[in-house]
């Protein structure tokens, strides 16, 4: 498992026993009540789980598992970048929730988490392809001969 | 494929079946006479689906998948993996039912219940996270 793969996959991780923890304390309260200002944790439980947790293990695993060109993950600064974005996004629009701060915040982490997936998507699109070719689904050597 | 990550995956199937159930018996509401404690099944539906379904799915191919924690102990602790399949489905289950109760009974019996689920799932979810997490490495 390549480097960049492991720290998505522990940072989901981290976002899952968090995202896990305020909902484990809402669920509790639900059933006995400890304190109303436990709702608050609602956003960013919600931020954490889909975005923090699930999606960020699934973008771990396919920069990990996808074909690649000629064992190659070719170049993976998009899915670095993304990576920041999408952490940076979930808290910030998780906490903004929490703390009733301004919507321009709010829209600020969804931007970063709305930037971070384009990025992967932009980056996974092409190792998304049939087995043994590389970039544009080429097989080997088809590029060099065919002049481009 | 392991038994524990077949258990997982087949009883993530059943909870997709069962969610998708809830969620059309949701809407149903609003055309056949069903019992009004039916709405009290929200919150059950969509975490049916999210951590019955998708994150018991990841916990099951995870098990299978990830790089092993060495030779002797490929899946990492056995014991905690399993403790990880149990605790999640009580948990999971538990709560199934005790949420819409506890919405549509006084009594402080159903609220214990829809506590101890939150707790079986946190203690589902760090079992996982501590095998998975030594598994998260280079091969
Ligand atoms: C991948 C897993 C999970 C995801 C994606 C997720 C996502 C969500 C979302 C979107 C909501 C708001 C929708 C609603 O109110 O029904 C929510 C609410 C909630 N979640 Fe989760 N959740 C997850 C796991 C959990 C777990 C494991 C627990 C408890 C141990 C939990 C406890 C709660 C509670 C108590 C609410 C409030 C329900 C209410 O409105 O009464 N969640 N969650």
């Amino acid at each position: 498992m390549p480097q960049l793969s492991r720290r998505y996959i522990q940072m989901a991780f981290f976002n899952l026993i968090w995202g896990l923890t305020f909902g484990a304390l809402l669920l509790y309260h639900k059933g006995v009540p400890l304190t109303p200002l436990l709702w608050r944790l609602l956003p960013l439980h919600i931020e954490l789980m889909l975005v923090g947790w699930l999606l960020q293990f699934i973008m771990g695993i396919g920069f990990w598992i996808f074909p690649r060109f000629w064992r190659s993950r070719g170049n993976d600064t998009p899915v670095r970048w993304a990576f920041w974005l999408l952490n940076i996004g979930v808290w910030l629009a998780g906490l903004s929730g929490v703390f009733a701060l301004p919507a321009a915040i709010f829209l600020a982490g969804r931007i970063f988490e709305l930037a971070s997936g384009a990025l992967f998507v932009l980056y996974a699109w092409r190792r998304i392809k049939p087995p043994g070719t590389g970039e544009w689904g080429k097989k080997r050597g088809e590029r060099a001969t065919s002049g481009s | 494929m392991p038994i524990l990550t077949r258990l997982f995956i087949k009883t993530s199937f059943i909870y997709l079946i069962v969610a998708l159930l809830i969620g059309a018996a949701l809407v149903a509401r609003s055309v056949l006479p069903l019992p009004p404690w039916l709405a009290g099944l929200s919150p059950v539906y969509f975490h049916l689906l999210m951590v019955g379904w998708v994150t018991q799915l990841i916990f099951g191919v995870a098990y299978w998948m990830l790089p092993k924690y060495s030779q002797k102990q490929p899946h990492g602790f056995d014991g905690v993996w399993w403790a990880s399949f149990w605790l999640l489905n009580a948990g999971v289950l538990l709560r199934m039912f005790a949420e819409p109760m506890r919405a549509a009974h006084t009594g402080a019996l159903w609220g214990w219940a829809v506590a101890a689920s939150a707790v079986l799932q946190w203690l589902a979810g760090l079992a996982f996270v501590f095998n998975a997490w030594l598994r998260t490495k280079e091969r």
